[in-house]
This record gives C-alpha cells, structure tokens and sequence, in this order.
C-alpha cells in the first residue's frame, strides 16, 4: 500500500469497481464452498437477498443490523485514523450496554428524552472509558493494543456473564437464559415502523459518519490526529502530542462502540443478556476495512454486511446454511480487497524473466 | 507432594498450546511476520484434528489432517503478507474472521448440532517407566500426552536451531534487515515461507491439542484467545524461545488457577477466575523491556 | 574489450527510463568514478551490475565472459562484491555473523571460529583492524563500512562498487578510506566509485564516466581535468554557478542564546555538555561535525522537542528553556528539519495539508477548531507561487513530487512565517544542484531580512560558502568556534576530529 507512485489504485471509481468486483469473487468462492459442503449456493443466495430487502419488514431489519456495524466500523476507523488498531469494539460495546442498562432498568420517573439521552451518554462514556484505557496501557506500557483489546473483550464479556446471572440478573426470568431486568418504557428508544424494530438508532448512527467525516477533514483536532497517525515524527516536530492523540481517538472510538451497545439495549434487545454482541464487533472492523475507512465506504460495506446478517437469519431457516457462514463472506472479501495489491506488472515482469532466461540457456552462452 | 505434582501436572498441561504455537510464532516473528490470524489458524487446526481423528479412526490421522489444515492457512496469510505485501494485522484479521465462521459451518456440517462427538478417537496420556517416580521430576514425566513432551523438547531444538545454525541465522537476519540479506544473495521471501511453514505445523499441533487433549471434541470457539496468547508470549518472552517457555507456564499457572479457584469453597464468582489468564497476559505486555529482541523490521513488507 | 564492458545497457521501470544506452568500460586495476546527480542512473546501473535488477536491454562482460547476473548471489560468485550507501549490516549481530550471512560455503551448523580467524587474516592484508565479535551496533560509522569491504572481500570480490562511500565520513575518515582503496588498488582489485563529489573524484580515482539523466555523457582521465567547473557542467547540462555571492549584512541583537546547556539522554549518557553560543539577527551560523556528535540533540533542545537537563535557552529574549514546541514555534522560529521523508512531510496528505502543519491552529486557517478551506487554499496557493513549487494543484499528494519540490514546501512553510529565527538542517541533503542553491539562496535571504539562521550542515563547502561564524561539535562539546573568512576546510576537518592547534582532545 505504500508503493506511492502508483495513482491509478487511489482513483475513487476504480475502487469502488474492484470493491464490487471484490463482493463478487467472495460470493463466487463462498458458493463453491457451500456446494462442496452440500449446500445449494443459488438457492442460499435467494434467501439471502430475500430476508434482507424482500419486505418492509426485511429492509427495517437491514436497517436495524447496520446500526451497530455503521458504530463500530467508525470506531475502528477513528482509532486507525491516528495509528491505534483498536480490535476491542466487541469489549466496548459490552461495557457501554451493561452501563446503559444500569442506568435504563433504574430512575422510573425520568421523563422520556431524558431518560433516553443520559442512558445513551452513559453508554458512550463506559465505552469511551474502557477505549481510553487501552490508550493508556500503550502510551504507558507500551502494550500493543492488538492484543490489550482482545484481552479486555473476553474480560468484559466475562463481566456481563456475570452481571446477568448475578446482581443484575431478573429473578423473575428463566435459570436456563439468564438475562437483566428488562429496561423501563421511558428509556426504550422510539419506533418508527410498527411491526419492525427499526427506531433512531439507525439515524443516529448516520449522523455519526457525518460527523466523522467533519470531524477528521474539518476540524484542527481531527488533521491533528491523522497526522499523528500517518507520520508519528513529523507530527512530533508539529507539536503534535501522539499520547494525546492517540488517546482521545481511543476514547472516541471506545465511545462510539459503547453507543453502538447503548443503541442495541435500548432499542432491540431492551434487557442484558451474555453474548448478546456476538461477532458485531469483528463484523464492524470487516466493514471498515472493506469501507477503506472511508465515510461513504463504511456506509455501503456496513449496509452490504447488515444486510447479509439480516439475510442471514432466513438463509438458515430455509436453506440450512448456518449464520456464522456470513463470517466466511466477509473474510473472503477483505482477502480479495487487499489483493488488489496483486501487482499485474509485476508478473508480467517475472514471466518475461523467465522465458529470456530459458531461451538463453538453449542458447548455452550464460553461465 | 501430591499436590505439588499435581499443580506442575496442570500448569504444563494448560500451557502446552501456548508453548507450541508460541515457539512456532517466534520463528516467524523473528523472520519479520506479525501473525495475529493465528487464533484462526489453531481453530483450523482444532476442527481438522477432530474431523480426520473421527474419519479416520485414529488419532495420528487426525494429527496429519490438523497439520494440513493450519498449514494450509498459514500459507495463505504468509502469501498475502509476504508476496502481496498487503497490511499484515488486517490479513490475521480477515483470517480470523473467516475461520471462525468456516470452522462453525464445517463443524455444523460434520458433526451437527449438540452432538455427543463420543467416539473420536483422543491423544492417549503416556507414562514413562522409572522416571515417574522421581518426585517432582516425575509429575513432569508422566502421565501427559505426547504433545506436552514434543513441546518441552522443542525448546532446545528450536533455540539451538535459530542461534547455531546456518538457517538460523537466515531468519534473524531477514527479519532485522532484509535489504542486507537481499544484497547477499537471501532470498527473504523463500525464508519467510519456511518459517511461515513450521510455524503452520506448529500451530496445527496446539490447535489439536486443545480439541483432542484438553478436551475430547470440537467445540465453537474453543481457541477462546489462545492465538492472541500465544502472540503476546513471543513479546513477553522477549523473541526467544527460552522466554516463551517462561511465558507459557506463567500462562498455565493462570489458566490451572482458575480451576482450582473454582473447585474450592471461595465465593468469588467463576466468571472471575475466567478472567485471569487475559487479565495477567495485559500485566505481562506491560512489563518494561530495555533490551527488546523485537526484529526492526517486523510486520514490515519487503519491497526491492 | 576491458576488464568490465558494460555495453548499451538500458533500464526500464513501467514507463521509467532509468538507465538509456549505457556504455561503460573500465581497466583492470582502475579506480573509476561514475560521475552524476541525483536520478543520473548511477545507483540503478551498479545495482544492475550486482544481479538487484535486471537490465532490460545490454550486455555485461567481465574479464571477457558474458555473464547472466540474475541475482546478487551470481554476481558475488562472479567476483563483484558492494558497499552501498546505507550499510548492509544488521546492527543487533556481530561483525563475524554479518560477514558470514548467506555464504553458500556455510555448514549447517555454523563455525563462527575459524571464519573469525579467516577475518582476521585478510584484514591483516589491507592493514585494516577489526574485532569479529563486536556488535555492529557499537562500531562507529567509519569501522562499519570497513566491515562492509571486508564483507564483499571475504567473499574474493575483484570488483568492488562503492555507492557515495564518503557520504557519512568526515575529510579524516576519508582519506583513510582512500588509503585502504590504494592499497586494494595495488592487490590487484579494480574499483568504482560512485559520487556525486567533484574534489575526491579527483583526489583519488583514475578516470570518470559522466552520467546525466541516464545516459552517458563523457569518460574522460582524471589526470586530463583541468578544474571541477569542467566536471559540473557535464553533470548538469550547463554553466553552474558554484559560488554563492555572500553579502555581509549587519549584525544585530541575539535572537537565540544558549548558556551552560547540557542534555542527558535515557541511557544516561551525557549528549551535550555545557553548550553556550549565540545567533544574532543578520547572521548564519554555521554547526559543523560528524553526525552524531550531539548536533541532533542540541536542535531538538532549542526547538522544544526535546528538554535540556541544565542550562538556559533564551529565545528573543524569553526564556525558552522548558517549552514545548509548540509555544516555541510561536515565537517566530522555523525549523527545516534533517529528514524531510521522516520529520519534515507526512507523505500521504496533500500539498495542502503539508503546508498548513505549522499553522493549521491559528486564524486564518482555522476558526473555533474548524478548518477554513478557502483560506488555506489562497495560502497554499500563494506559498507555491512564491517558491516555485511545481505541482499540478493544492490537493496532489506530495509524494508524488520531485524532492526538491517536497523540500520547497518545507521550506516555503517555514519561511513565509517570517522567521526571526531559521534552524535549518541539512537543509539540502539528497536534492541535485538546482533545488540545493536555490535553498542556500533562501537562507541568505533569511540573513538579509534580519533574521538570525542557525546552519546545521556537514557538507564544508556548504558552510564555508553561506556562513558568517562556524561552530565545530565534537563529542558533544563546542571545540571552537570559527569566523569563515579565516578558516578552511583542514581546519575544520581536524576540528571535526578533535584535533584543536594539533593537539588531540581526550574524551572531555
């Protein structure tokens, strides 16, 4: 990716073609696997594409999913943006929907917008706290965030574990499916389409890749960031604090992906329960990296991933593929992304090589 | 005594993963590759094991077919990461990603849902005669499969291959520069794959192990962390393999820790004791080196 | 035919045309410049002759045989052995491992003993000392290259290239090199010699090839050369004016003074000690020494990045001391870093977002946080106006110009902001002769607005051309300083070694 010179990789059309082309070749392999495994490829994609924008109901639930992917996809952006790879979103939205429902399942006689508005701030900030730490561990320690960030997602996952069948748990619920109280109507956020779980998060989260574009081409604060995080010395020489930055980025992205935790509670899943996130968080990072932490990228590969994970549910109801087989879509995608690099010269260069090199040795003159 | 025996007994038992992937992984750290998609690679590993161990009704097929499949893998991440030079974190990431809902598909497929998996053949517990009756000597060489004893025995080997040999000294210098190694007539990339190769076999053996050893089948998500680990034993072992060594038993000791924390009459919640393994892999990245082994040109692609 | 026969050797890179037609003939026993600026071709026909590349069209003969260089691996069996210009050597491993790397004689197991004693032996040859077991992180600059010409000739080179070898060396350490390449001379070992440096060509090689835009220019005898004008202009193309008019401008208060300033790095060891000196308005002064003497340090004390243990640093009368960079910068100071690539541009980012990093905090270019497009725009725009910036628009990213483009927009950063005071360090490293005068012009014109500039350079010629005053750094210590008028080039060298009235300063 730095071999610099070459412009025609960064011409925006002609990534936008190879990232279908991408798409494509994923589902091609994909389909190959399923058939060797005995599954119908064709048949599965029908379903797919069905359960995702078949119905009103169907592109609600698209929107529902691409929520949290839209949130944590920006948050791994963000935190890329300034040299941090932050691989803990799944940690940071635990924490954000544990505190969120803390705050959600109390304080019944909170009118409606605040209860929701302090639900969510508490949310972003356990998110934003938990991220911060990360930042801290680095500048400090200088512990490579790969690894602190997983560590603390199975830390927090283990925390909600114990949260739900412990002091948060709902005495009156089933042993079997531990899960929390169910959070007060005054904090549920509003539904748009009856019949659907579509509500504002969806808009609320497509208003943060606004804010994210204007926030890092618009502002000093975000040029200070990515500079930091293209060249950490020239920045240094600008006066520009890495600690400080890298921080705040890690505290924004941990936010974002606490909101993307606070949104899920407060809008789909409307109590705690463990293992509630799943891959969200891994699926938002495919979805960034497929989107190139691009604004506009992150909105199309968020909504082509919410939607096969909507999909999802009824490609395994009617055609048997599990629901996890998304997981093998998206990895075959990002491989093919950055194949790109697959430099076509350069082959041409080593065949070429080659074949003179053969002809002279008929030749006998080479040594 | 009993006791003692039966802690080093543990501890070498839940450390073994982490040393085979780990002693796989600073072969290839010290050639330069950053490998953070080994928690898929031993997710391969770990299904393919147990799938050729039932198909094949033995344990040694399942051994080769684990092998196969991690090496499989890694030799794609190698082949993004060395010869498309593409971004060495996200192709572990994508790897990752993809293993886990591949391994969740194809165990679904092979074996279905809730299934008993009673009779797939395991790894057996071996006990050597004489020796383990030696006290403390004897709780390490006894009674544990064969995995733990080609781990321990692979310390020396493989700290006596990179410091000794010829080969050896290929690899740490291709991953500290290798523009000079390229001028010299190396070819870096033939290098890295090598390493990449073993450190497949290696991965694929404690991808296994977990499936086969630890436990007696398949189960989603059963490497739980353990690749990330295993990467971060290689930085607290300081790029060694006598400092992964050291990693992995403090690692066993947190991962028996919870087991017996569990099993006695403490009130602490079990889900805090899980915690403890990932809670002292974070204390120990944090420890100060002053004089890093890290090759400078890690996760760095070569370029002519 | 002669010894080496390098015949119409073209070099294609995609639609690059590094190397055109070239033809190069050298006797055995020669030490044979290749003469060029920077992008000549010089560097890409050698490593063509070392098996990196491959030619696209010609043929290379040695000692009459047609050879096939397809790796450095044919080549190094075929007797061509390279220094290049960053060393080879792998700091964290000893000098016998470096020099025994990828050996095709090496067993398995490797004999590190008896190759130390091999080494030995022939650096005995050359009258060359070196200890095999050292770390070459520990050696100095000069004794690392030593290694890397033992390293080609333990591999039995008869042909040895060295890429700008006296690049990193101070006048001492080279003419020690020229004395070990005599002495290979002799032993019958035929040399190229590649530079960009007029005077050593002439001081020690036989002949020269001129490169120009890779093409070959002229082979002429050294002996044959009148003056080195005769030598830049076949380099360039055309007259070059290779003296810079130095005007004497008034001198007037201090912009910068240092007093009793002394840094100590993390490993506790003492980088600068007890430095004091002054720049005042309307003056250049001149640092001068071997890199790595403290001269980094000493600029990273007084621009903020860095915080000194002891000692005063006033800054237009302010006391600067304990300032971060930032606040520095504010206080009318500009930098133009040693290293554009690493501290000087971020190379993903645009013209645009270049030239905004000093200022992107201040009215204009910015209000409440927010970025004001159109200003920046008009800033940029007028910034590449005034130094002939040569871009295709604002929004191009700078890694797509030329050097000395990138290192006009650093500069053109830095001085539009009207600096009372200019660091500048080795303002002109790496950019061919027309982009490095018109920078020297810059600083002149710094000089002539009333500014102080303080010069951090280790090309001599540099510094006796632009400097009022020379201050020589050794060990990190101010050894003397000296006004340029009265000094010369052997003084400053021996200066640079330590060496003050002939006597050798010990460790201070």
């Amino acid at each position: 990716m730095k071999n610099g010179k070459n412009k025609t990789l960064y011409d925006p059309l002609f990534s936008l073609i190879y990232a279908a082309l991408s798409v494509i070749a994923a589902l091609i392999i994909a389909g190959l696997v399923m058939k060797i495994m005995g599954y119908r490829p064709l048949n599965s994609y029908r379903y797919l594409l069905q359960g995702s924008f078949g119905s009103i109901n169907s592109l609600c639930e698209t929107a529902v999913k691409t929520t949290p992917l839209i949130l944590t996809a920006v948050a791994f952006s963000t935190a890329f943006k300034s040299g941090m790879i932050n691989l803990g979103a799944t940690g940071q939205l635990y924490m954000g929907a544990i505190c969120t429902t803390l705050i959600a399942t109390n304080f019944d006689q909170l009118p409606r917008g605040i209860h929701i508005t302090i639900s969510l701030l508490a949310g972003i900030a356990a998110g934003a706290l938990f991220g911060y730490l990360v930042g801290l561990l680095k500048s400090v320690f200088g512990a490579s965030e790969l690894i602190t960030t997983i560590m603390l997602n199975y830390v927090a996952a283990y925390l909600v574990s114990f949260l739900v069948t412990g002091p948060m748990k709902d005495t009156k619920g089933s042993n079997s499916n531990p899960q929390s109280c169910q959070i007060l109507e005054s904090a549920k956020l509003p539904l748009f389409v009856p019949g659907s779980r579509l509500n504002i998060g969806f808009l609320i989260a497509l208003l943060v890749i606004v804010l994210y574009f204007l926030f890092f081409w618009h502002t000093s604060l975000g040029y200070g960031i990515r500079v930091i995080g293209l060249n950490e010395n020239t920045g240094k020489y600008a006066g520009i604090s890495k600690n400080l930055n890298q921080g705040i980025a890690m505290a924004i992205s941990g936010g974002l992906a606490g909101l993307a935790g606070a949104i899920e509670i407060l809008g789909v899943q409307t109590r705690l329960t463990q293992a509630f996130a799943g891959d969200l968080g891994f699926e938002g990072i495919a979805a960034a990296l497929l989107g190139s932490n691009s604004p506009i990228g992150i909105l199309f590969s968020s909504l082509l991933f919410g939607a096969m994970s909507s999909g999802a549910g009824t490609m395994e109801m009617l055609a048997k593929v599990p629901n996890a087989f998304i997981s093998v879509i998206q990895g075959l995608i990002i491989l093919f992304i950055i194949g790109r690099n697959l430099p076509a010269g350069k082959i041409k260069e080593v065949l070429i090589k080659k074949h003179v090199i053969k002809e002279e040795e008929a030749i006998g003159i080479i040594e | 005594m009993e006791l003692l025996n039966s802690v080093i007994m543990t501890v070498l038992r839940m450390a073994t993963p982490i040393l085979l992937a780990g002693l796989g992984l600073v072969v290839s750290e010290r050639a330069g590759i950053l490998n953070i998609g080994t928690e898929g690679v031993m997710l391969t590993g770990a299904l393919f094991g147990a799938i050729g161990s039932w198909a094949g009704k033995s344990i040694w097929i399942g051994v080769l077919c684990a092998v196969v499949g991690s090496v499989a893998v890694n030799l794609i991440i190698a082949f993004f990461s060395i010869t498309l030079k593409a971004d060495q974190t996200v192709v572990g990431t994508a790897i990752n990603i993809l293993a886990g809902g591949l391994t969740v598909t194809v165990n679904r497929s092979v074996f279905g849902i809730g299934t008993d998996n009673a009779d797939i053949p395991l790894f057996q517990k071996i006990e050597i005669p004489v020796i383990k009756n030696i006290p403390i000597i004897g709780a390490i060489f006894s009674n544990q499969t064969i995995l733990v004893y080609i781990a321990l025995i692979s310390v020396p080997i493989v700290s006596a291959v990179l410091y000794k040999t010829n080969v050896g000294l290929k690899i740490r210098s291709v991953g500290e520069n290798p523009r000079a190694c390229d001028t010299l007539g190396i070819s870096v990339d033939r290098v890295r794959y090598s390493t990449m190769f073993f450190s497949g076999i290696m991965s694929g053996l404690a991808g296994i192990y977990i499936s086969l050893s630890q436990m007696s089948s398949f189960t989603e998500g059963m490497v739980a962390g353990r690749g990330f680990i295993a990467v971060a034993a290689v930085v607290f072992g300081n790029y060694t393999p006598r400092g992964v060594f050291i990693a992995a038993l403090v690692f066993g000791m947190a991962d028996s820790l919870k087991y017996r924390m569990q099993a006695s009459s403490y009130h602490v919640p079990y889900q805090f004791w899980l915690m403890v393994p990932y809670i002292i892999t974070i204390f120990a990245l944090c420890l100060y080196r002053k004089n890093s082994n890290k090759p400078a040109c890690s996760a760095k692609p070569y370029i002519r | 035919m002669e010894f080496l026969q390098m015949n119409h050797i073209s070099k294609q890179f995609g639609n690059v045309t590094a190397n055109k037609d070239v033809t190069l003939s050298i006797k055995k026993g020669e030490i044979h410049a290749l003469l060029g600026e920077n992008g000549a071709g010089k560097s890409t026909l050698m490593n063509i002759l070392y098996g990196m590349y491959r030619q696209t069209e010609g043929e290379i003969y040695l000692d009459g045989k047609k050879l096939n260089l397809s790796s450095p691996q044919k080549a190094i069996s075929n007797g061509i052995g390279m220094v290049h210009q960053h060393f080879m050597l792998i700091p964290a491993q000893s000098v016998i491992e470096n020099v025994v790397l990828g050996l095709k004689d090496n067993k398995t197991v490797l004999d590190l003993k008896s190759a130390a004693a091999k080494l030995k032996k022939l650096a005995e040859t050359f009258h060359m000392e070196i200890n095999p077991w050292e770390k070459v992180s520990n050696l100095s600059i000069g004794e690392q290259q030593r290694v890397e010409i033992l390293k080609a000739l333990f591999r039995g080179a008869r042909l040895l290239i060295l890429d700008e070898p006296t690049a990193v060396l101070t006048p001492q350490e080279a003419e020690a090199l020229f004395d070990v390449l005599r002495k290979l001379k002799i032993e019958g070992c035929t040399i190229i010699f590649i530079s960009h440096k007029l005077k050593e060509i002439m001081a020690v090689c036989d002949a020269c090839t001129v490169l120009r835009k890779g093409e070959t220019i002229k082979t002429i005898w050294v002996k044959d050369i009148v003056d080195t004008r005769e030598l830049a202009e076949l380099m360039v193309g055309k007259t070059v004016e290779l003296t810079i008019k130095k005007e004497k401008t008034e001198v007037g208060k201090p912009v910068l003074i240092l007093q009793n300033v002394s840094y100590q790095n993390k490993k506790k060891v003492q980088v600068l000690k007890d430095i004091s000196f002054q720049v005042h308005e309307g003056e250049i002064l001149g640092v001068c020494g071997v890199d790595g003497n403290g001269q980094s340090e000493l600029i990273h004390c007084i621009t903020g990045i860095k915080q000194a243990s002891k000692g005063i640093i006033m800054i237009n009368g302010t006391d600067t001391t304990r300032e971060k960079s930032r606040k520095i910068m504010s206080r009318g100071v500009a930098h133009i870093p040693e290293d554009r690539q690493k501290y000087g541009i971020v190379q993903e980012m645009s013209i645009k977002e270049n030239m905004i990093l000093m200022s992107y905090l201040h009215k204009p270019l910015s209000r409440f946080g927010f970025l004001q497009s159109k200003n920046i725009e008009n800033y940029t725009k007028r910034i590449c106006d005034e130094f002939e910036i040569k871009a295709q628009n604002t929004d191009e990213k700078i890694m797509n110009l030329s050097g000395g483009n990138q290192q006009k927009v650093v500069v053109g950063r830095e001085l539009s902001r009207n600096p009372k005071l200019l660091i500048a360090v080795h303002p002109d490293r790496g950019l061919d002769i027309g982009a490095a005068k018109y920078i020297q012009r810059e600083i002149i014109n710094t000089k002539k607005k009333g500014g102080g500039v303080l010069l951090v350079s280790s090309e001599l010629d540099e510094l006796m051309d632009l400097t009022d005053r020379i201050m020589v750094i050794y060990h990190g210590q101010i050894i003397e300083t000296v006004s340029t008028e009265k000094t010369s080039l052997k003084e400053l060298g021996e200066l640079m070694m330590g060496i003050k009235n002939n006597v050798e300063e010990k460790n201070a």
